[in-house]
């Protein structure tokens, strides 16, 4: 195809003038590529730079959850879940707890769906900090990473003192939760999340009228609405297009139903469409958080029914019901009823939905995580072909595929 | 709510949609594998059920039954909000078989690799089915029963050394150790079909 842009020579007789032949050019972009999140290679097909053909190969972090999963009993699979979506871990324990009170037929109490609700929430905000750090790392900000990732530090370390771990939490219990707030979290929650506030506020100054970043993320990795449902989009990327569905207004789990706060929609569906509805989520999350915190009522945090539940202490050293109810459950693990269900949250990019199997043994017989990566990324073909290799970047960036849960 | 839908679909295909029932709040159908593409061409086209988001498909394996591989599908619709679960039965054991619908929602094109991998079961009319986590030359698919859970088959050859816990490959006492209700872990399965 001769260039016919003004300005530039056309194609004539001369011979040292003469188009030169031109072959595709097959590229791999990854598994180790720091551009490329977790390890997923991208064969890439160029003609000029003009991408003709993208095919996207995954596996190459599977870890076989599922099987993992089936061979060990219902809350030794927590751990499992953290690894998931490994930036966003409690999101995950809150979405495969709820699938297994769901078949067990439980409800928690109310100050454990507050926690839940909270400590999902800063997870939340981690998750979107990421991506725009690293979103802006890609597109040559690096100042905007460094800003992202102190605010995810001071996150952190609240998510330290609340769980006991940074990163993998395994927080949740079926059942409820592991443990109460510390002394003094409110408050230090709240503080953080003024000085979190200040460092978003910077890092909207720094990229959202950015020129570059403009001129990289907008009209670049566009999807219209009726593609992005049909490849089966969900969360801030299908809320990018235009389709206003959050599985935290239309099915309202925990408490979501009693948190105001509003879920932001865009118009075209592109890059700095995708990049400003995490920006807005970051201000919405930290509201339902600061409602959390004003809401929480005192209480138990964790259900008192010795057969999902580990008795306290006390009560195993001192009752043969305590004693009896912690050997079958460190023993056994905890009985599910026979049935299957599919439970569904809405995680940091997405539906995360759990369909989960149990025989009525101790284990596990199926669970299957529907991890909202999988069909966005599945889309990346159709989103890029046709436009330059530079687009490619920052498409895979505010897409957000976490290797963890897509490669399972 | 979608109970209703469910039942409108069975009046309209008494063939195809065999048993409903709702279980935890979840409306699901069984539906005959060779009906299925005609169920699910009405699912998402008809505005009565308009189920336009595909969310998911899994299979499971119910080793010792007959049929024993499921395809389970979940959709949810954009307007009414309901949600449906479709339970399919492929009906060969030996040579599990569904009809794709990669033609109608684009989303179970990689949905339905993914279940092709670990499970084994063919999509016929599947554009390009093709091992969506394993390398292309994996034996056998992963999720079934009988495959054994430490199964490795590495790519490069493994460093022997000896690791009491979890060792690198099978370990003489794993031959033949049950699960309570579990079946026997058995050798590796036969290689895939070509």
């Amino acid at each position: 195809m001769a260039d016919e842009r003004p300005g530039l020579l056309t194609p004539t007789h001369d011979p040292l003038e003469a188009e030169l032949p031109r072959r595709r050019m097959a590229i791999n972009l990854g598994p180790s590529h720091p551009a490329m999140h977790g390890t997923v290679r991208t064969h890439v097909e160029l003609d000029g730079e003009t991408i003709v053909k993208a095919d996207p190969e995954i596996g190459f972090l599977h870890r076989g959850f599922e099987k993992s999963c089936e061979n060990v009993n219902w809350t030794q699979c927590l751990p499992y879940t953290d690894r998931l979506n490994y930036v966003s871990a409690i999101l995950n324990n809150v979405g495969y707890v709820l699938a297994v009170e769901k078949l067990c037929g439980i409800d928690v109490p109310e100050r454990a769906k507050y926690i839940r609700v909270i400590g999902g929430e800063i997870h939340r905000i981690c998750d979107h900090l990421t991506l725009v750090g690293a979103m802006a790392l890609e597109l040559g900000g690096f100042t905007a990473f460094l800003y992202a990732i102190e605010a995810r530090e001071l996150l952190w370390d609240r998510v330290a003192e609340q769980t006991g771990a940074r990163l993998t939490t395994s927080y949740c219990r079926i059942g409820g939760i592991e443990r109460d707030l510390p002394e003094g979290f409110d408050g230090r929650l709240r503080d953080s999340l003024k000085k979190v506030a200040e460092l978003r506020e910077e890092i909207d100054k720094l990229l959202t009228r950015n020129r570059i970043f403009l001129d990289r993320t907008r009209g670049t990795g566009v999807i219209s609405a009726e593609d992005a449902l049909d490849y089966g989009f969900t969360g801030p990327c299908l809320r990018a297009c235009g389709v206003p569905y959050d599985v935290r207004k239309v099915h309202p789990y925990l408490v979501y139903d009693r948190l105001e706060f509003e879920v932001p929609v865009g118009t075209r569906g592109d890059n700095l469409d995708r990049y400003a509805m995490r920006m807005e989520e970051l201000r919405q999350s930290e509201k339902i958080i600061l409602q959390a915190l004003d809401q929480i009522p005192a209480g138990p945090v964790i259900l008192d029914d010795w057969r999902y539940v580990m008795p306290p202490k006390p009560e195993v050293y001192g009752s043969i019901e305590g004693l009896i109810a912690h050997f079958k459950i460190v023993m056994e693990g905890v009985q599910v009823p026979r049935g299957e269900v599919y439970a569904y949250t809405e995680a940091a990019n997405g539906e995360l939905g759990w369909y989960a199997v149990s025989d009525g043994s101790g284990r596990p017989y199926k669970l299957h995580v529907r991890a909202p990566g999988i069909p966005i990324l599945s889309s990346l073909p159709h989103i890029i072909e046709g436009s330059m290799l530079a687009d490619l970047i920052p498409t895979f960036d505010s897409i957000n595929m976490i290797g963890g849960e897509v490669e399972q | 709510m979608a109970k209703a839908v469910l039942e409108a679909l069975q009046q309209k295909f008494p063939e195809a949609v065999r048993d409903l029932y709702t279980h935890r709040g979840d409306d699901v159908a069984f539906v005959e594998a060779r009906g299925l593409v005609e169920v699910c061409n009405f699912l998402k086209f008809d505005p009565s059920t308009d189920l336009k988001l595909m969310l998911s498909v899994t299979g499971v394996d119910y080793l010792g039954e007959s049929p024993r591989f499921e395809c389970v599908y979940h959709f949810t619709s954009m307007t009414h909000h309901h949600r449906v679960r479709l339970r399919v039965k492929a009906p060969d054991d030996a040579d599990p078989r569904v009809p794709s619908v990669a033609g109608i929602w684009r989303t179970a094109n990689w949905w339905e690799r993914h279940v092709f991998d670990l499970y084994g079961i063919r999509f016929d009319g599947h554009p390009d089915l093709r091992r969506l986590y394993m390398p292309e030359s994996f034996v056998g698919h992963p999720l079934r029963k009988d495959y054994p859970m430490k199964g490795r088959q590495p790519l490069i050859p493994e460093r022997d050394f000896r690791d009491v816990i979890r060792g690198p490959g099978p370990q003489p006492r794993e031959q033949g150790r049950t699960f309570p209700g579990r079946s026997p872990i058995l050798p590796p399965a036969s290689p895939a079909k070509p």
